[in-house]
C-alpha cells in the first residue's frame, strides 16, 4: 500500500528522516513505532502531503503520491482537536466534504456512524459543550467517515479513555477486516503488540528493522525460556529473571546462553518438568537490543 | 462535490455571521457612527444656559453695554461698592458672575488689562470668559484709538474682508471650482473607513489562526487541504463577512441619516452640522457652488481607487497577520510582532493631514508608493487627482507585494501552524522561510 524509497526530510540542521525506506502492506495493521523525536511524525505528515520530502518518493500503490491521495487516507494526528463552537454535526460533515464527500453521503454516513457509537444525541450539541470522551469518537469518526484505503493514527490511544479504547481499537480491527490498511504510530510499544502484525521500528530518522511483527520477535529471541516445575527450583548458574507460583505449578522465566535440550535435560533431572517454552522478546526489549547493540543481520 | 477553497469561504463566512456579536455589531455600529452624526447637530441647537453678570467698572469702560441674551451685564455703583462688598452682593444675589475692572492710577488702559477679574460662583464657562474678554478687548482698543487721536468709526470703515474664488486649470484648458475642502473630506474619511476596515478583519484573520492553532483541528484540516488553501479561504471568507457588514452598515446609516435629518429634527440640518475637531471644515462649501465642485472630481476613479485599496490593504495585511497568527500560540503573544506589522498604517493615518495639505508633494508620493501605506495614502491623494502613472505604479507595487507576502506569509503559516509550545522570535521565523 505504502512504499517509501529514501526518504529524507531535513529541518534546519536536524536530520528528521535519514533516507529511510518503508513497505507497509496492504490490508496490514502496521505499527510505527519508535521513541518521541524518531520521525514518525515527519513521515507522517509525508504520506498526508502536509509536508513534502527533501528527496526520495512516497509510493501509494505503486504510484507516487498525489493530491487526490488525500481523500484516500483519514488521519488522526497526535494534536488534535475540533472547532470548539461548531456543533458536532455540522462540523462532521464540513471535514467530511473537505475530504471529498459530497453533503448527502457524508449525511448519511455520519448519522450510521453516530448511531453505532451511541453518540445520537451529540450533533446539535457544540465541541465545547462535549466530554473529552465525547468529542474523542466525534474525533474518530471524522477519521473514518469517508472509507479511507489507508487509516493513519499518530498515537492514537494517549488521552482516550481506556472504554474508549476498547471501543476504538474494537472499531479499527473490523476496518480492517473489511479491507482497510491501519497504521499506528506511537512511542508506547507495548499498547500495539496485540493488535498489530506489521511494524517497523525507527530511531533518530533511521529505520532499525522492519517486517512481520512475528518474525522480527523470533529474530530477536535471545536465551529465554519459560519453565514450569512441580517444586521450585535454585536453577543454580542461570539468570532467572522472573519466578511466580501459579496452578499449574511453579514458573520462572529465565535466560541462558546453553542450548535448549540441555537446559531440560539439567532441569528434568532436579524435578518434574512440567511446562516449557522458549519466551518471544518483547518490543520494547527489541528497541532496546537494538539501540545497545545494533541490528542483528536477517540471514543469520 | 465542493472545491475545497469554496467550502472554507462557506465555513468562515457563516459561522462568523452566524454569531450573536456580528448581529449586534451590524446593527450597533450604524447607530453609533450615525449618533456621531447627529448628536453634534443636536448639542449645537440646544439652548444653553443663560448668565447674569453683576460688573464693578471703576474706569466707566464698559457701561452702558447691556450685553447679550445669553451673558446680561447689570452694573454696581463704582461710589458704593468696592471689590469686597461686591464679592458680598454677588454671593447674596442670585447672579452668576462677578467682573471688576480697576481704574488704577490715572485710567492707563495697559494696567486695566492685567488688572481684570472675575469671579464665578461656580466654575467659569470658557464662552462666558470669551464673551467677556472680547467686549473687554474691543472697547480698550476704541479707547486707545481715541488716545492716538484716531476715530474708532474710520477704523471700522477701513476693515477689509478678503473672499477668493479658487480655480483648477484642467489639462484641456477648462477651469474648474477649486473644490479643496470637499476634497479632503472625501479623501480622509475614505482613508479613515479603509483604515478601521484592515484593522478590524486582518486583525480577525490572526485570531481565527490562533483559533484553529490553539483547538488542534489545523492538522486534520491540512490533511485534507493544502496550508495555502486554508489561508487564503479563511482572508477570502472574513473579507466576505467584512464586506457584507460594511455594506449593511453603508445602508443602515444612510437610512436612520435621512430619516433623521428629513423627518424628526429638519430644522437642525437645513444649518449645516459643524465638523468634528480635526476632520476639514467643509461649511465654507457653498450650495450653488456644489454641483460644479462634485464635477471637478473624479469620480469613477475614486470609487474605483477605494475598491482597489480597500481589498488591496485587507489582502496585504490579512496575509501578515495569518503568518503572524501561525507563529504564536495564544493572542496574548501577538503584541511583540503586532507593532512592527501595523506601524506603517498607523504612520499612514497620521501623516493623513500632511498629505492632505500637499497632496502631490514628496511625501504624498512616497506614501502612496510604499504597498503597507498606499492603502490609505494613496486613497487620501485620489480625490486631488493624480496622474494616472502614479496611481498605475501604486497599483502595481501594491498587488506584487501581495504576492510575495503571500508567498513567504504562506511559507511561515505552512511551519507556524504545526509549531506548538514555542516562543517564537524574529530569527525563528526567518529560518521558517526556508524550511
Amino acid at each position: 500500500m505504502i512504499r517509501a524509497k529514501d526518504v529524507r526530510k531535513q529541518y534546519g540542521n536536524k536530520v528528521a528522516l535519514a533516507n529511510i525506506n518503508l513497505n507497509i502492506p496492504s490490508g496490514s495493521i502496521y505499527g510505527l513505532l519508535g521513541p518521541n523525536g524518531a520521525g514518525k511524525t515527519s513521515f507522517i505528515r509525508i504520506m498526508n502531503q502536509i509536508t513534502a520530502p527533501d528527496s526520495g518518493v512516497v509510493l501509494f500503490d505503486n504510484e507516487p503520491l498525489k493530491p487526490a491521495d488525500i481523500g484516500r487516507i483519514g488521519y488522526l494526528p497526535e494534536e488534535r482537536g475540533l472547532y470548539k463552537k461548531m456543533k458536532v454535526g455540522e462540523q462532521v460533515l464540513y471535514l467530511a466534504k473537505l475530504k471529498g464527500l459530497s453533503s448527502s453521503e457524508a449525511k448519511s454516513r455520519a448519522k450510521e456512524w453516530f448511531v453505532r457509537l451511541e453518540m445520537e444525541d451529540f450533533w446539535e450539541k457544540k465541541v465545547e459543550d462535549l466530554s473529552k470522551g465525547m468529542a474523542q469518537k466525534v474525533q474518530f469518526v471524522t477519521t473514518v467517515l469517508h472509507k479511507p484505503a489507508l487509516l493513519i493514527f499518530d498515537e492514537p490511544f494517549t488521552g482516550f479513555d481506556p472504554i474508549n479504547t476498547n471501543l476504538i481499537k474494537n472499531e479499527i480491527k473490523r476496518l480492517n477486516q473489511e479491507g482497510a490498511t491501519v497504521i499506528f504510530s506511537t512511542h508506547r510499544m507495548e499498547s500495539v503488540e496485540e493488535i498489530c502484525d506489521h511494524i517497523g521500528l525507527i530511531n533518530n530518522g533511521k529505520v532499525m528493522v522492519e517486517g512481520l511483527l512475528l518474525d522480527i520477535r523470533k529474530h530477536y529471541m535471545n536465551g529465554t525460556y519459560a519453565f514450569t516445575t512441580k517444586e521450585e527450583q535454585t536453577f543454580s548458574g542461570m539468570d532467572v529473571l522472573h519466578r511466580d507460583l501459579q496452578h499449574t505449578g511453579h514458573t520462572a522465566t529465565i535466560k541462558s546462553e546453553a542450548y535448549p535440550s540441555a537446559l531440560i535435560q539439567k532441569l528434568a533431572k532436579e524435578s518434574q518438568l512440567l511446562g516449557f517454552e522458549e519466551v518471544l522478546p518483547r518490543v520494547s526489549d527489541i528497541f532496546i537490543d537494538i539501540v545497545n547493540n545494533g541490528p542483528k543481520p536477517m540471514n543469520s | 462535490m465542493k472545491s475545497p477553497i469554496l467550502l472554507i469561504i462557506q465555513r468562515e463566512f457563516i459561522t462568523r455571521v452566524r454569531k450573536k456579536t456580528f448581529l449586534l455589531m451590524t446593527l450597533l455600529a450604524p447607530l453609533l457612527l450615525a449618533a456621531v452624526m447627529i448628536v453634534p447637530g443636536l448639542l449645537a441647537s440646544m439652548p444653553e444656559d443663560d448668565k447674569s453678570i453683576i460688573v464693578l467698572d471703576e474706569p466707566s469702560i464698559l457701561v452702558p453695554e447691556e450685553g447679550t441674551s445669553q451673558f446680561s451685564l447689570e452694573y454696581l455703583n463704582p461710589n458704593e461698592f468696592d471689590l469686597e462688598t461686591g464679592k458680598t452682593f454677588l454671593r447674596e444675589s442670585d447672579k452668576d458672575a462677578l467682573l471688576y475692572i480697576p481704574s488704577g492710577n490715572g485710567w492707563d488702559p495697559d494696567f486695566i488689562k492685567n488688572n481684570i477679574l472675575l469671579f464665578g460662583k461656580e466654575d467659569i464657562g470658557i464662552d462666558l470668559q470669551r464673551f467677556v474678554e472680547r467686549q473687554l478687548e474691543e472697547k480698550i482698543n476704541q479707547q486707545k484709538l481715541i488716545r492716538q487721536g484716531v476715530d474708532p468709526e474710520v477704523v471700522a470703515q477701513t476693515k477689509t474682508k478678503v473672499t477668493i474664488k479658487s480655480f483648477t486649470m484642467g489639462e484641456e484648458g477648462n477651469e474648474e471650482t477649486s473644490a479643496t475642502p470637499l476634497k479632503m473630506g472625501l479623501g480622509y474619511i475614505a482613508g479613515i473607513l479603509i483604515y478601521f476596515f484592515i484593522f478590524f478583519y486582518a486583525v480577525q484573520v490572526m485570531r481565527g489562526v490562533i483559533e484553529e492553532k490553539t483547538s488542534r483541528i489545523v492538522e486534520v484540516i491540512i490533511s485534507s487541504v493544502r496550508p495555502r488553501q486554508l489561508m487564503m479561504g479563511k482572508i477570502l471568507g472574513i473579507g466576505l463577512v467584512g464586506v457584507v457588514q460594511f455594506l449593511i452598515w453603508v445602508i443602515l446609516s444612510g437610512t436612520i441619516y435621512v430619516v433623521v435629518s428629513t423627518f424628526i429634527y429638519p430644522e437642525i440640518f437645513a444649518q449645516q452640522v459643524p465638523a468634528g475637531p480635526g476632520s476639514p471644515d467643509l461649511s465654507t462649501v457653498d450650495q450653488t457652488n456644489l454641483f460644479s465642485m462634485l464635477n471637478s472630481i473624479n469620480f469613477p476613479v475614486v470609487l474605483s481607487g477605494f475598491v482597489f485599496y480597500f481589498f488591496g490593504g485587507y489582502f496585504l495585511y490579512s496575509a501578515l497577520f495569518a503568518a503572524l497568527g501561525s507563529a504564536i500560540d495564544q493572542e496574548a503573544d501577538s503584541q511583540q510582532f503586532m507593532l512592527p506589522v501595523t506601524a506603517p498604517m498607523i504612520i499612514a493615518i497620521t501623516t493623513a493631514m500632511n498629505v492632505i495639505q500637499d497632496p502631490n508633494g514628496p511625501l504624498a508620493f512616497w506614501m502612496s508608493m510604499i504597498p503597507l501605506t498606499s492603502p490609505i495614502s494613496m486613497m487620501i491623494r485620489l480625490p486631488f487627482g493624480v496622474p494616472i502613472w502614479q496611481i498605475a505604479l501604486s497599483a502595481l507595487i501594491l498587488v506584487s507585494t501581495f504576492f510575495c507576502v503571500v508567498a513567504l506569509a504562506g511559507k511561515i503559516y505552512r511551519v507556524g501552524i504545526l509549531m506548538y509550545g514555542k516562543k517564537v522570535t524574529w530569527k525563528e521565523l526567518y529560518k521558517w522561510l526556508k524550511y
